[in-house]
């Protein structure tokens, strides 16, 4: 009985918390853009930078969308906790009782649905501009969807551990980024595989697993992370 | 192409970064002191001005 | 010592648990690694004296790579050793996560810098050894590569224990970015090891010929076993010195400087 109910208020606490900061992350539209609007920047910059030969964008289109997603990623990641752990919100969490793990999941979801979920719908005008061929447009979006959530996961522990500092951004990067060395691998040769005609199965698996994996362990080191930065 | 200059080069950066490395705390050991000399100092002239 | 008095009235333990105890206590820990510090030191010297004689001197040149093989003496325990820092950074990060001992803190924090600086070796001796080799200082070789995220790492780890004032929440916040980092590195490696195949990379091959020569492993060998009590000394000398850093106002630094100066 009580079990039950204990676990009826934990997922109807995460749902609450879910609704409550996509409610607050679609009243700042604009900030919500922002990631957005910059990694359409930066894929435009590399045509730009390295002459529109098609057969050459094809060529890096992987990598380039895949870092691009990389670079938005870790720029949206530091509003992840920075409002509520400044206006002490996270701490009337903690005091609530409820487990830190679960809300710190909870923002990741949030997070991963403002920011991680745009990149992906839009990879197909990304793909176009960068003449990636239409067969690996498919799987470059199923890599996008399986690893920016790894993302949004893997970032959460720098963020909970950078979230006390006044200037973390440029910290979180150095943090972040040689942690995601791994994802970025296994998607750019999943969909350099599918370019190729070549079979990309398991490199989507090997994706999953990562996911499943850091879903499972991420959210108890960005509580600990977070204990740490509010004590 | 002789190899002795990249051998040298090798072990004259290993030697320089692995002796910095270790030469280090040495000087943030003395600053410490120092600061720690300068606390105590602080501290008995208070002692001896207000009894 | 009142300390080390208050400790022996207790009840006799263990003696492994009553050393454990003991190093717990930072003037205890102060006062036996400053005594080990210089018998580190000199053991450290007469080994690496040993295998680069050895190494340097006595072993034949290698028929495939020439004279360019000594690099390794250097490169390969550096390499080594830049492995073996982060993983017991991260296993002492845990235990003093889990148990809160302020000096295990103070141990990991005091590895890194040694740490960083040995994978900075293990690039740069790694990179002149591509030069002969491939003839090209750098090449995205899975080892040099892996080896570079290990760097990253590092850095990242020293440059979060620095970006926080206080020094214990920024050990423990280092810390766990420690373990994290520990937890990715086996992915990391084999990802890199497995992209560079995938590219069809090259690689230094250590041992030049399927069998290495005896004259050529030994100082290998001793070198690595050199380059531990590097560590070992390098590490007690940092965790002094940050002891006395944090410990400023502490009655026990204060008996030690008064000590010294006697």
């Amino acid at each position: 009985m009580t079990r039950e109910k204990s676990s009826a208020s934990l997922s109807g606490a995460f749902y609450a918390l879910l609704r409550r900061d996509l409610l607050l992350a679609f009243r700042r539209r604009t900030e919500l853009l922002f990631p957005v609007i910059f990694l359409l920047v930066v894929v435009s910059l590399f045509p730009l930078g390295i002459g529109p030969g098609p057969q050459l964008l094809a060529r890096i289109a992987p990598g380039v969308i895949w870092i691009a997603a990389l670079l938005a990623t870790v720029i949206s990641l530091d509003g992840l906790f920075r409002s509520d752990f400044e206006d002490g919100t996270l701490e009337q969490f903690v005091i609530s009782g409820h487990p830190l793990t679960l809300i710190s999941l909870a923002k990741i979801c949030a997070h991963w649905l403002v920011a991680g979920l745009p990149i992906v719908l839009l990879c197909p005008l990304l793909a176009l501009w960068m003449n990636l061929p239409v067969e690996s447009l498919g799987v470059l979006m199923l890599t996008l969807a399986l690893g920016t959530p790894v993302l949004s996961l893997i970032g959460s522990i720098g963020v909970g551990l950078t979230i006390s500092l006044k200037r973390g951004g440029q910290l979180l990067s150095l943090l972040v980024f040689p942690l995601y060395v791994p994802i970025l691998i296994i998607a750019t040769a999943a969909v350099m595989a599918a370019s190729d005609g070549l079979p990309y199965t398991q490199f989507l698996g090997l994706l999953t697993a990562g996911l499943i994996t850091s879903v499972t362990l991420a959210p108890f080191a960005a509580a600990a992370a977070l204990k740490i930065s509010l004590s | 192409m002789s190899h002795t200059p990249f051998i040298w080069a090798a072990y004259s950066i290993g030697t320089v970064v692995l002796l910095w490395c270790a030469l280090a705390p040495l000087s943030r050991k003395k600053s410490a002191i120092r600061d720690i000399r300068r606390i105590i100092q602080t501290e008995e002239r208070s002692n001896d001005s207000n009894p | 010592m009142t300390t080390e008095t208050a400790i022996q009235n207790k009840p006799r333990k263990n003696a492994l648990v009553m050393f454990i105890h003991k190093m717990g206590s930072p003037p205890w820990f102060y006062n036996f690694s400053g005594k080990l510090v210089p018998w580190l030191w000199a053991v450290f010297c007469s080994l690496a004296a040993w295998a680069l004689y050895l190494g340097l001197f006595k072993a034949p040149a290698d028929y495939l790579q020439g004279e360019s093989f000594r690099i390794m003496y250097i490169h390969v325990p550096s390499a080594w050793m830049s492995m073996m820092i982060y993983t017991s950074m991260a296993i002492m990060g845990f235990i003093a996560l889990v148990w809160r001992i302020r000096i295990v803190e103070v141990l990991a924090m005091s590895s890194a810098p040694v740490g960083a600086a040995f994978t900075f070796v293990a690039l740069a001796s790694g990179s002149l050894w591509g030069r002969p080799t491939w003839g090209t200082y750098w090449v995205w070789d899975a080892r040099l590569t892996s080896e570079l995220v290990l760097l990253f790492l590092y850095l990242g780890v020293i440059g979060l224990y620095n970006a926080i004032d206080e020094p214990r929440k920024a050990a423990r916040a280092a810390c766990l970015l420690a373990i994290v980092g520990a937890v990715n590195l086996p992915i990391i490696h084999y990802s890199v090891k497995w992209w560079n195949t995938l590219h069809q990379g090259s690689s230094i091959s250590v041992t030049g010929g399927s069998n290495i020569d005896p004259s050529m492993l030994w100082p290998l060998l001793i070198m690595a076993l050199a380059v531990k009590f590097y560590y070992g000394a390098n590490l007690l000398t940092r965790a002094r010195v940050r002891l006395l850093e944090q410990d400023k106002r502490k009655a026990w630094v204060r008996k030690v400087i008064g000590e010294d100066k006697s």
